[in-house]
């Protein structure tokens, strides 16, 4: 069993007990514990279920590599699935569950999956489930679902909050080992600004735990003098818990943070986001696993982890553990072990010799010492009970059967790589250490096309402390000179090292293991994926290692194959016959272990997910029932609610009152923006496709823009104020794109032109008065003249109305006597308020967008975004007295002149009216009599806008028809999902006022 | 997360506050031109592996436009240089060379 020791970790503090609960079992661990070091205290070594077989899994590393042990954690808002036990810092309260089991972790349904193993091989996924066809949508696709993902999604919002952390450095250290200390120290010393992060809850890494000397010291006592040395310098900054996730282009990296945990108040995790002129990776390595039969059941740890829990936390995995290596590193794990007084029956090593210092103090202390040998078969079911011993160079027939509850096995250490490749830095196959390394030569580059990353110590495939402490040393030295800090450094710290005898590459135990064996070999233990399921990709001709990664899905859980990628491509080079380097690694994406949504949101949640841009009068709107539509980043109000009607009804009332006596609409998020200067109207002319310069000032002109492929793309009305000024109204979602476009234009075509572009959206609040009452409500505020003969329609003045300073527009988008009258933003919700002061006799109502939209379609107005859609252009539209023919030139007149643009068999705009009053469907299609190649059919129109008039009681429409406006009065069919086709007839789009009496009076 | 240094304002932006606005140098055909003139100024974009020279807007900073030499594979940048161009200046063209000696761009080498 795994248990407690009485020698105490070095990290637990057991005077502090923490309860937590594991499939609702409550338990204890100490302060300092990871959940998997709680765990393994308490006997639980069973964690989960692998993904496809469900094949039970223990706890296989004390680190971020983990891939068995993932939990669901917390509850209700608090809830996270996929949380590694291994990383996952012990805290009161937690609640853990294992995940993929059903009905329960101990007795799993899906369990027969392993007994059918040699049905679902590589590849199954694409195998299986072809024929027959109608079963992959009824039968096969709704059972992968179910069985699918690990752990549950969370229902309902994150109880957490989260934030963002800028920093720019001139060095970021990732890894707090004594490569990345030693990194820091020289950097710092320096002068650098230094950020130093270690993704554990300690400083040190693996030395802290082997404790080599550094510096005549016990590598511990170094730690905490550096430690304590760079947190006293003020150009460092430390951060502990805190992952460097990604290494990006031009030296940007994001770091994760995890901060408090179990439902605080304050911020769970922190994002950082770095800007650093040099990063070191100082990650460290990552232990290989041995490729044998059983060495997926619980019990079976990689033999760094095993002494990780004795010394760390003061937990023993097993009472009896074989330790089974091909490298001198392992025997280490097989002393602490015996030192602490547990029993190791044998270390199996399959080198043909072991004769270093580390295997004679192994012998000296009484282990038995097997060379050239292999384990063929690990036993147990549920937790390891027995190995049976072969020799390596055999094909698995056992000598011996040792007893065990523990198998601690090393294949060699990988560098970890991953921040040094995530953009871009290229690794090569060192042979002799059985590694991929950084190729320092070629380093990822920033923008001056300088490498911006340096790895460090282990994770440059130094393997010993004195080599750790000198490359970490230098390479802080070098980082500092590139970030230009040029203080002296001093002494770097060295190390001191026993000698070590090579590894020797095992990539399968034993060497000529039988199907049988290799099919329960395990390389990627959370998805299931095999020593045999890589040779028959192999077979089948999977050649590259990215296919072949796909294909058996090794390496795509969401340990990204810590563990088992270099081992997948050593099985997959052998048996293409290829060296490794040649078989290269699969692509190194961030993050380097996942990192929380909740993170990458920070605080941009509710209120701060987006700014809303609310007018002067949006108060007013929210208090009177409003109901607020999205237009770009306003909020507009749709239609304003009285009692209990329906939302159609208010617009309904809304219509009616303002074509009956006076409305109000809130125009103030219509775009305005000034063009001035001496070649404004020039400028104006090539914006526009009408012409702007020969406006008279005191007159307003009706635009449309059009991109340079001759799409309509906005309209509005422009109004000249001065010799050298115009202020041009855009709609409410083009005001920023069309400001942005008019300065794109004058910086870098016309940069020559003496013209001056202000977007001035917000400094004013505009109204429309609109009805047959419009001019009296004005008149009875008083002020300026605003009579017909001393205000024209299409004209405009600037004159007070009541006590404000005003500037009246006389246009109209509903057909009606209309005003657009604009004041100081700071004067709008005043203005408003006078407004239905004054208005109250007439019944003043305000109006939404819904109603503006209904009005506009009654006159045949067109809508940029409803008529519109990026593939219309004005001639579509009927407007070709809106296109200027005295001008040269304007944007998007080349394009027009197109053969396609000039076809008559373009769709053109038509009114459309139903033959029985109702309402189109909008985007409904108008059914042409034939049939397309495909055998559906075709299609001769769409429409574009439709609504209920409450003026005319029936439904109305526009829409682009082929040869509209040479078919008047013929009825065409449109399409009506779920019903019969709707008749409608072909009419003239304006449907109310058509001679324009009403706006003129 | 690319970090281009705004010649108008002076500050190195990041990308996140630049806009990309395609390919530099372009010349617009207006009426008039030819087909193939417009079709090429419209929607012929080159593409390199390489030197490239494109437009970027500060646009979350100074507003300005401006024209960045960049190496598409690696993302070295060469130079910032100002909109109000219709070739790389010839300080532009140097720094390329420097670093990129075999470089071509259309015409320009």
């Amino acid at each position: 069993m795994s248990t407690r020791l009485a020698s105490k970790g070095r990290l637990v503090d057991t005077s502090k007990a923490i309860s937590f609960s594991f499939n609702g079992k409550n338990l204890r661990g100490y302060a300092g514990d990871t959940l998997a070091s709680a765990l393994l205290a308490n006997d639980q070594m069973l964690v989960g279920r692998s993904f496809k077989y469900h094949r039970p899994r223990g706890i296989v590393s004390a680190g971020p590599e983990e891939p068995n042990a993932l939990m669901n954690m917390g509850e209700g808002a608090f809830f996270e699935p996929n949380q590694r036990a291994t990383t996952t810092l012990l805290f009161d309260g937690l609640k853990a569950e294992s995940q993929n089991h059903w009905p329960s972790l101990e007795f799993d349904v899906g369990a027969i999956n392993s007994k059918l193993s040699r049905f679902l091989p590589a590849g199954f996924y694409y195998k299986m489930f072809i024929y027959p066809r109608p079963f992959w949508k009824h039968v096969y696709e709704p059972i992968i679902r179910k069985s699918a993902g690990l752990g549950k999604a969370p229902i309902g919002r994150d109880g957490d909050t989260y934030e963002h952390f800028h920093a720019h450095v001139d060095v970021m250290v990732v890894g707090g080992g004594i490569a990345g200390l030693s990194s820091a120290l020289a950097a710092a010393r320096a002068g650098a600004r230094v950020l130093l992060t270690e993704q554990t809850a300690a400083w040190g890494g693996r030395a802290a735990v082997d404790e080599p000397q550094i510096d005549g010291m016990k590598a511990t006592a170094w730690i905490d003098q550096t430690v304590a040395e760079l947190a006293a310098m003020k150009n460092v900054t430390m951060r502990l818990n805190c992952m460097g996730a990604g290494v990006y282009d031009h030296g940007y990296i994001l770091a994760y943070e995890q901060l408090n945990e179990g439902g605080t108040d304050a911020p769970r995790h922190r994002l950082w986001r770095v800007r650093a002129k040099q990063v070191i990776t100082a990650t460290g390595a990552i232990e290989r696993p041995l490729s044998f039969s059983g060495n997926d059941l619980p019990g079976v740890l990689l033999a760094a982890a095993v002494r990780d829990y004795v010394v760390n936390f003061g937990v023993s995995i097993g009472d009896r553990t074989v330790v089974v290596t091909n490298n001198d590193d392992a025997y280490r794990t097989a002393l602490v072990l015996k030192k602490a007084g547990l029993s190791v029956p044998a270390i199996i090593d399959a080198r043909p010799d072991a004769d270093g210092p580390l295997a004679k103090a192994a012998r000296d202390a009484g282990i038995r010492v097997e060379t050239g040998k292999g384990i063929a078969e690990v036993k147990g079911g549920k937790r390891v009970t027995a190995v049976t011993i072969c020799g390596q160079a055999g094909e698995g027939a056992v000598v011996e059967t040792i007893e065990c509850d523990c198998v601690a096995m090393s294949g060699g250490w990988s560098p970890v790589v991953h921040l040094w490749s995530h953009c871009g830095g290229k690794l090569n196959w060192d042979a002799d250490q059985a590694m991929f390394r950084p190729d320092e030569q070629r380093p990822p580059t920033d923008g001056n096309g300088s490498g911006f990353v340096i790895p460090a110590g282990i994770a440059n495939g130094h393997l010993f402390t004195t080599d750790v402490l000198t490359n970490g040393f230098a390479a802080g030295q070098t980082a500092a000179t590139a970030a230009g800090a040029k203080g002296k450094v001093g002494k770097g710290p060295e190390g001191y090292d026993e000698a070590q005898e090579p590894i020797v590459p095992v990539w399968l135990m034993p060497q000529g293991a039988s199907h049988e064996l290799r099919s329960k070999a395990w390389l990627d233990f959370q998805n299931d994926v095999k020593v045999s399921d890589v040779q028959l990709a192999a077979q089948e001709g999977f050649e590259s290692v990215e296919h072949t990664k796909r294909y058996t899905t090794l390496g795509m859980a969401t340990d990204q194959g810590k563990l088992s990628n270099i081992n997948g491509l050593a099985v997959l080079s052998k048996a293409l016959n290829a060296d490794i380097p040649d078989v290269g690694t699969t692509t190194f994406r961030p993050p380097y272990t996942p990192i929380s949504m909740g993170a990458i949101t920070g605080a941009a949640r509710d209120e701060l997910f987006q700014p809303i841009r609310k007018t002067p009068m949006y108060d007013w709107h929210a208090e009177n029932g409003a109901d607020f539509e999205p237009v770009g980043q306003w909020r507009r109000p749709y239609a304003y609610i009285r009692g209990d009607e329906t939302v159609h009804d208010a617009v309904n009332r809304e219509v009616t009152q303002t074509r009956d006596s006076l409305g109000l609409l809130d125009a103030s998020t219509l775009g305005k923006i000034v063009v001035s200067g001496p070649d404004a109207g020039q400028f104006l002319d090539m914006m526009y496709t009408n012409l702007m310069s020969s406006l008279p000032v005191g007159k307003c002109r009706y635009g449309l823009m059009c991109t340079e492929n001759g799409f309509l793309m906005d309209d509005g009305v422009v109004a000249r104020i001065d010799d050298q000024t115009w202020l041009c109204h855009t709609t409410t979602g083009g005001a920023d794109s069309i400001h942005a476009w008019m300065e794109d234009w004058l910086q870098c075509e016309w940069w020559d032109w003496k013209v001056y572009v202000s977007n001035v959206t917000e400094q004013f609040a505009q109204v429309a008065v609109v009805g047959p009452n419009a001019r009296k409500v004005l008149e009875k505020l008083g002020g300026m003249d605003v009579s017909k003969d001393a205000l024209p329609f299409m004209q405009w003045r600037d004159g007070t109305l009541g006590d404000f300073k005003v500037r009246v527009y006389r246009i109209s988008f509903s057909g009606e006597l209309s005003y657009e009258v604009a004041v100081d933003a700071g004067q709008g919700r005043a203005f408003w308020d006078a407004l239905l002061d004054a208005g109250a006799e007439f019944d003043v109502m305000p109006y939404g967008t819904e109603a503006l939209h209904i009005m506009r379609a009654e006159k045949g107005f067109i809508m940029i975004g409803d008529e519109t859609d990026g593939t219309v252009i004005p001639q579509d539209l009927n407007m070709q007295w809106a296109l200027s023919k005295k001008k040269a030139d304007y944007l998007g007149k080349r394009a027009q002149e197109r053969s396609h643009m000039a076809d008559p068999n373009r769709w053109k705009l038509v009114g459309l009216e139903t033959l029985d009053g109702s309402v189109l469907p909008d985007g409904a299609y108008a059914i042409a009599d034939s049939i397309n190649e495909n055998g559906q059919e075709n299609t001769e129109g769409r429409v574009t806008s439709t609504y209920y008039s409450p003026t005319l009681k029936r439904g109305i429409a526009m829409g682009l028809v082929h040869k509209g406006p040479d078919r008047m009065g013929d009825t065409l069919r449109f399409t009506n999902i779920g019903g019969e086709p709707i008749e409608a007839k072909i009419v003239d789009q304006v449907f109310y006022d058509k001679a324009g009496e009403k706006q003129d009076v | 997360m690319l970090t281009l240094h705004c010649p108008y304002c002076g500050v190195d932006a990041d990308e996140t506050d630049l806009h990309a606005g395609g390919e530099a140098h372009l010349t617009r055909f207006g009426p008039g031109a030819s087909d193939d003139d417009f079709e090429g100024y419209l929607f012929t974009r080159k593409n390199p592996k390489g030197v490239h020279f494109e437009r970027w807007r500060h646009a979350y900073g100074c507003g300005k436009w401006f024209l960045a030499a960049r190496c598409t594979a690696t993302l070295e940048v060469f130079a910032t240089y100002s909109a109000q161009t219709v070739a790389p200046p010839a300080d532009v063209r140097a720094a390329i060379t420097a670093k990129r000696p075999d470089w071509s761009w259309g015409d320009l080498s």
